[in-house]
């Protein structure tokens, strides 16, 4: 399994991985808010929460139809299928979501403050955004990688994962904000929503890659 | 051990293509598959590595040891494509392949030698020509134990010299107590073979 970890990882990292697409587009779109929006900063620090989550939620979608259709392409994905008696295929799916995590949406993550930045956002809403992007993006993962089976025998379902997924990972794109704003607004909870979002992440790992393995079972040809 | 297929009917798009096949295979034994386009060859490969559903009939193997008890266990499946990565290099792919597929046989390079690549280990993957790719995949049957070995079209694109360096690996791998399914229009240079012809039964 860390054999597998390893090499998705080696792979979205080398050329032609794609990992730093994803971080392109975020930094765009976050750059082109202010243009957009306009110079008033109050605003700006007070959408920025949301905008971060957006941006981080789109490029997050961005990836993700690659995540099988690569080793389906090779013929790597029959041979992980063919393997599910010694590694469970929910098993093997969740370690690719985990590299696939480490190496296209951590460094969204990690941008996340910098960006933060553009928005006007002060120190501790900048934080909490970045915690909650750290501890809400892998539950997008999860869920994608379940459009992701369910999509990977089609040639441009890039599109349709994100319009299959969008719904399913609406309550994490709540809590995050809703998170990320309880740590500035004074009288709004931050612990609350962030455990909800904890729990989303937790739940999600379980629900998704067992529906992706499910999905790629009945999805071989 | 034994791998048994009775009365096999495999469809493709709601349309049965083959029914009825059936064989058994004792342990050395090699079974080729042939036909003409069309006839089910890939597909009969495929439910017997249980990558697609059969509408009816049974497949199993007997006699296994535990690590090989169930048929997609016990093999290993050589398809059209070489399910290597071209971005990494061959050891890389070959030493993922091994480390999942666990039951490790042959070390890398030795693996290597015996399909005529010694020495390219280094290379990236997607810099190797179409034969050499194909070698590099047949390697990767030697680097980890499966008594069953399901090949589809294993020759495609190798020259003269390699089909006759990979028949003596199938003729070890036989000798060894192996099984061997192998789908292909081209001779295999193997000794005792079964023939099934595809697209008569019906």
């Amino acid at each position: 399994m860390l054999a597998l970890y390893l090499r998705d990882l080696r792979m979205g990292v080398r050329a032609g991985g794609g990992a730093l697409t994803g971080v392109l587009f975020f930094l765009a779109v976050i750059v082109t808010i202010p243009f957009g929006v306009g110079p008033d900063l109050n605003l700006l620090a007070r959408i920025g929460p949301a905008i971060l989550w957006i941006g981080a939620l789109l490029a997050g979608l961005l990836g993700l139809d690659r995540l099988f259709q690569a080793d389906r392409e090779d013929g790597s994905l029959d041979l992980l299928v063919l393997n599910a008696d010694r590694h469970m295929l929910a098993l093997t799916v969740f370690v690719k979501c985990l590299a696939h995590w480490t190496a296209s949406v951590l460094p969204l993550v990690a941008a996340a403050p910098l960006l933060g930045l553009f928005m006007n956002m002060e120190p501790v809403g900048i934080g909490a955004a970045a915690l909650t992007l750290l501890v809400g993006t892998p539950a997008i993962v999860f869920i994608g990688a379940a459009g992701a089976a369910v999509t990977v025998a089609l040639p441009r379902g890039g599109l349709l994962i994100s319009v299959l997924v969008l719904p399913l990972v609406i309550p994490v794109l709540i809590f995050g904000v809703t998170a990320s704003y309880g740590a500035v607004n004074d009288p709004d909870p931050f612990t609350p929503p962030f455990l909800i979002l904890c729990a989303l992440t937790m739940f999600l790992a379980v629900i998704g890659p067992l529906a992706a393995a499910v999905a790629l079972r009945s999805g071989t040809d | 051990m034994r791998l048994i297929a009775e009365n096999l009917s495999g469809e493709r798009g709601g349309e049965t293509i083959f029914s009825g096949i059936g064989f058994s295979l004792e342990d050395g034994a090699a079974l080729v598959v042939t036909g003409p386009n069309g006839s089910g060859k890939s597909t009969l490969l495929r439910i017997v590595a249980g990558l697609l559903p059969y509408a009816s009939g049974r497949i199993s193997v007997e006699g296994a040891s535990e690590d090989f008890a169930t048929v997609p266990a016990a093999c290993h499946y050589l398809g059209h494509q070489n399910a290597m990565k071209s971005a990494l290099t061959v050891s890389e792919n070959l030493a993922f392949w091994r480390d999942f597929s666990g039951s490790e046989r042959l070390g890398i390079g030795e693996a290597l030698e015996d399909v005529g690549l010694g020495g390219l280990g280094h290379l990236p993957f997607g810099y190797l020509s179409t034969g050499q790719k194909r070698r590099a995949a047949i390697a990767k049957l030697l680097i980890s134990h499966r008594p069953v070995w399901l090949l589809d079209e294993p020759t495609a694109g190798l020259d003269k010299a390699s089909e006759a360096q990979f028949a003596g690996l199938m003729k070890a791998h036989c000798a060894a107590g192996g099984i061997i399914v192998a789908a292909t229009h081209l001779p295999l240079g193997l000794d005792r073979t079964k023939t099934l012809e595809m697209g008569r039964v019906a």
